[in-house]
């Protein structure tokens, strides 16, 4: 769902620049109180991981492909502000070294991606949580749930953003871009609960850390 | 003895960094809505390149050039992930003593 140069207006490009530099100044603030020695592995692993999982294309209907976009599992291992940080290393170094995501849309893809995905996912998680409680169920329905809303709810933002800019009318592309993501989704849903499963099997107290 | 879980962690997403040229090549779901609806032309090329799309340049093999490609950015999100937090937890370190 990385935005290249040239798709939003000027307009949208600063607003969205605004809105993600404050955002990261505040992540930053924030992890300044919180950060513990025991966080600092664990924020380049899943920076790691984010990036390697995000080269992985999985293939959904008709000759169209989805990557997870991993903001969900790092919201929920290390809390939203943690994963506003992790997010925005991976999409300016994708940016800056891989060409994917355009310079000038960089705010715009850390709005989506990082800010909105990270606190969707979180809360999403923790709405589940409360519901079906601490357990390890909770855990996993909670984690596909957030991760599911991470990626929908980013590509409606995303849409909105086309349509201000005037690329597209948002009748015409707010529906094919929720659709799209609505399958995309599931996907990142599964790979979030069975990473989590898998941190629940061997490191389950990563799970007690404070979250930032 | 301590335990280098984080060490393990970093060689899976190394691992899983191999698996690349597997992924699918068809577009995205962004770049599918932009071919259908018309936009996708407005799409301007980045000034610069350095490993654009994930592939290393003058390599002739495409699955070693993704591969590569994949095992650099890993590294280098490794190191960036650890460092930003590193560095965050140092000025954190240095501002206690002074309260």
């Amino acid at each position: 769902m990385h935005i290249p140069d040239g798709f939003l207006n000027a307009a949208t490009l600063a607003s969205t620049g605004v809105v993600a530099a404050g955002g990261v100044g505040n992540a930053v603030r924030v992890a300044r109180k919180k950060l513990g020695e025991k966080q600092v592995p664990l924020m380049g692993v899943l920076a790691a991981f984010i990036f390697a999982a995000q080269m992985l294309n999985f293939p959904i209907a008709g000759g169209t492909s989805g990557h997870v976009i991993g903001a969900a599992l790092a919201a929920i291992l290390l809390g939203p502000w943690a994963s506003v940080l992790i997010m925005s290393c991976v999409l300016i170094a994708q940016c800056l070294i891989f060409q994917d995501g355009g310079l000038l849309a960089l705010g715009a893809n850390i709005l989506n991606m990082g800010i909105i995905a990270s606190f969707s996912g979180y809360y999403i998680y923790r709405l589940v949580c409360l519901v079906l409680g601490d357990s390890r169920r909770g855990r996993l329905v909670g984690g596909f749930a957030g991760a599911w809303a991470s990626v929908f709810l980013a590509s409606l933002a995303c849409a909105i953003e086309l349509a201000v800019s005037g690329a597209s009318p948002i009748r015409v592309v707010l529906p094919v871009m929720a659709g799209f993501h609505a399958f995309i989704g599931i996907g990142e849903g599964l790979i979030t609960a069975g990473v989590l499963r898998l941190v629940l099997a061997t490191r389950a107290d990563l799970l007690q850390l404070q979250r930032i | 003895m301590k335990s280098k879980w984080w060490l393990t962690g970093f060689l899976v997403c190394l691992a899983v960094a191999c698996f690349s040229p597997l992924a699918s090549s068809s577009p995205d779901g962004l770049e599918r809505v932009a071919e259908d609806k018309g936009f996708i032309d407005l799409a301007q090329e980045a000034p610069f390149q350095i490993i654009a799309d994930y592939v290393f340049p003058g390599i002739g093999n495409e699955a070693m050039a993704t591969i590569l490609a994949g095992l650099i950015g890993t590294l280098i999100l490794f190191g960036a992930g650890y460092g930003v937090a590193w560095l965050i937890k140092s000025k954190k370190k240095k501002e206690e003593p002074a309260k």
